[in-house]
């Protein structure tokens, strides 16, 4: 019981606070904005502070409320549809993650067979991880553009560079979890390279993949979101972020800022699945 | 040992050629590559710690000289990727600017922020242990918030708080409050039962538990979030400030120097945000060996 009541209290008591923050900070605004022929009482003020044009804090109602009005009210194609700025992240952050897996369970499949490069590339690969990567992304997205590289491949290199650590670092570890004993079991077999891999390194790396996989996914969105926001903001969440920040428009960040969220939700609830799918093969429970 | 320095000094004498003769560079370079290779390999059979220190140090070096030699051999436009030596150039020349950017991001926003984020997420932890009930509230929110883009609530804060590094922090500590609550969560639950009974016999109280046995346990996982925070809140301070800022800072360096093409200096204060990370990130450690050395993971190999 106290599983599903208490993150039901503690949700309920934060939108409370929001309420109240709501309040606090728009207050001072809406009463200067109101009709001086109005009766002034204290609820007055509330439901105007609720219910402001450009507020410093917007309501969980009126984030919903703008968010429905843009997804309905708009066609699909256009570009104030949030429902097309949210599918253009998504495509970058899916592409530039799969594009990170590929990469990282390749380095480690190296990394795993050559002592040369287990020795002299993975101290690298863990330095990396304590560098801020996502600084350079302007960059990357400036120097691709420069040689008449825009749109979906700039955002998808990034985010493909931020999710190939955590995925590499993880599968290392994952492939190496194999059983001394088991390996020697397969050599006394007589088993070949590729035997082994399949047979023994790889399932032995699945539950490892998992865990990397959804680190790798906070961060695929976060970088997809972050590489949208130079040369000029044109498509995608991040584009409505600064947008919002530009002209005032704080509606307009909350809602992106509520679909980003919702969609490194979404996908990590995708991996999760995966995860419970490869549990319940192997006869694991739920 | 011998092919290391042979390595180093043919790449070296190859990267002077370059400006002369064709031939002669690309001959000693495959010299280079090759003493290079048989180093490497040497360094990966031996057991030694100089190996273990040198291996990594010679493959960086070995990674710096080919983006050295490639891009000047092949003349790789310098808005693509300038050389390291450029890149070393632009940050003798841009000494001053690199440390103001440093003292308003690093100095300001990303300390600022950890503290005050990483303290309050440690007392959180604290204030909700005695209640089970708020333990299991939070714990899915926490989790949900480390999943979500945080980052996105820098324009919000922009607004809140103004241009200046306050912003930055208010970002920062949102990023680094949720991973220290889980951690220390977590890390307070890792005493085991006969020694809280141990604790109990001796008469010890709620506090005294708490200080003389929990939170000891519960270090290791408080370092693995000091640890994780520390790159986190480099990243938010750095990115925050992407979406707006006073004419300094590390992120407004990279972002508007990338903008007029001068990569050399956006790759100066990237090597800048590295050093620090990579810097701050090994205090931590140092720190963690010192208070945990008795954790397992310190221990040394037997066989």
């Amino acid at each position: 019981m106290t599983r599903i009541l208490a993150p039901v209290t503690v949700f309920g008591a934060l939108i409370i606070l929001w309420y109240g923050g709501a309040y606090v900070l728009n207050a001072p605004q809406a009463a200067a904005l109101m009709d001086p022929d109005q009766p002034r009482n204290f609820w007055a003020v509330v439901q105007a502070s609720w219910s402001m044009d450009r507020p410093e804090l917007p309501t969980p109602d009126q984030i919903l409320s703008s968010l429905y009005y843009s997804i309905f009210n708009y066609p699909l194609a256009s570009p104030r549809n949030f429902l097309l700025q949210t599918a253009y992240t998504a495509e970058a952050a899916i592409t530039g993650l799969v594009i990170g897996a590929a990469l990282g369970i390749g380095l480690a499949i190296g990394i795993v067979h050559s002592r040369v490069l287990d020795r002299s590339l993975m101290p690298w690969v863990i330095t990396s991880q304590t560098i801020p990567i996502l600084a350079i992304a302007p960059m990357v997205v400036v120097a691709l553009g420069n040689i008449g590289c825009t749109g979906l491949l700039p955002k998808a290199a990034i985010v493909g560079y931020l999710s190939f650590f955590p995925i590499a670092v993880g599968m290392v570890k994952g492939f190496r979890a194999a059983d001394s004993l088991q390996l020697d079991l397969m050599r006394t077999y007589d088993a070949s390279g590729p035997q082994v891999f399949f047979k023994l390194r790889w399932p032995s790396a699945v539950p490892f993949l998992f865990p990397s996989l959804k680190v790798a996914v906070a961060l695929s969105v976060t970088g997809a979101i972050v590489a949208e926001i130079p040369t000029g903001a044109q498509v995608g969440l991040g584009a409505r972020l600064l947008a919002g920040s530009y002209y005032g428009q704080t509606d307009m960040m909350w809602g992106a800022l509520v679909l980003a969220s919702a969609l490194a939700l979404g996908m990590i609830g995708v991996v999760r699945l995966g995860e419970a799918s490869v549990r319940l093969s192997r006869g694991g429970r739920l | 040992m011998i092919l290391g320095i042979a390595a180093v000094v043919l790449g070296l004498a190859a990267r002077v050629l370059l400006g002369g003769s064709a031939i002669g560079a690309i001959v000693l370079a495959s010299l280079a590559v090759i003493c290079l290779n048989m180093a490497l390999m040497r360094l990966a059979v031996q057991e030694s710690g100089f190996a273990k220190i040198a291996a990594p140090a010679l493959f960086g070096l070995g990674l710096l000289w080919s983006w050295e030699m490639l891009t000047v051999g092949l003349h790789v436009p310098f808005i693509l990727l300038p050389p390291p030596s450029a890149i070393g150039l632009a940050i003798w020349r841009n000494l001053l600017t690199l440390a103001q950017d440093f003292d308003q991001t690093f100095l300001h926003a990303v300390l600022v922020g950890y503290a005050i984020g990483c303290g309050a997420g440690f007392l959180t932890a604290l204030a909700i242990d005695r209640s089970k009930f708020l333990q299991a509230g939070l714990t899915p929110l926490a989790n949900a918030f480390s999943a979500m883009p945080i980052i996105g609530i820098a324009p919000i804060a922009i607004e809140w708080f103004g241009f200046g590094w306050p912003s930055k922090a208010a970002v920062v500590v949102l990023m680094t409050f949720f991973p220290m609550l889980v951690n220390t969560q977590a890390g307070l639950q890792q005493s085991g039962a006969m020694e809280r009974d141990l604790m109990r016999s001796y008469g010890a109280g709620y506090w005294r538990t708490l200080v003389k046995l929990r939170l000891p346990a519960a270090m290791p996982m408080i370092f693995n979030a000091l640890k994780l925070n520390s790159t986190l809140a480099l990243i938010g301070a750095v990115v925050a400030e992407f979406f707006g800022t006073p004419t300094v800072g590390m992120g407004f360096r990279i972002s508007t120097e990338s903008a007029r093409m001068n990569l050399d200096i956006v790759w100066a204060t990237i090597t800048v945000a590295a050093l620090s990370g990579v810097l701050s990130f090994g205090l931590i450690a140092w720190g963690e060996r010192v208070v945990t050395f008795w954790h397992s993971s310190f221990h040394k190999r037997l066989i």
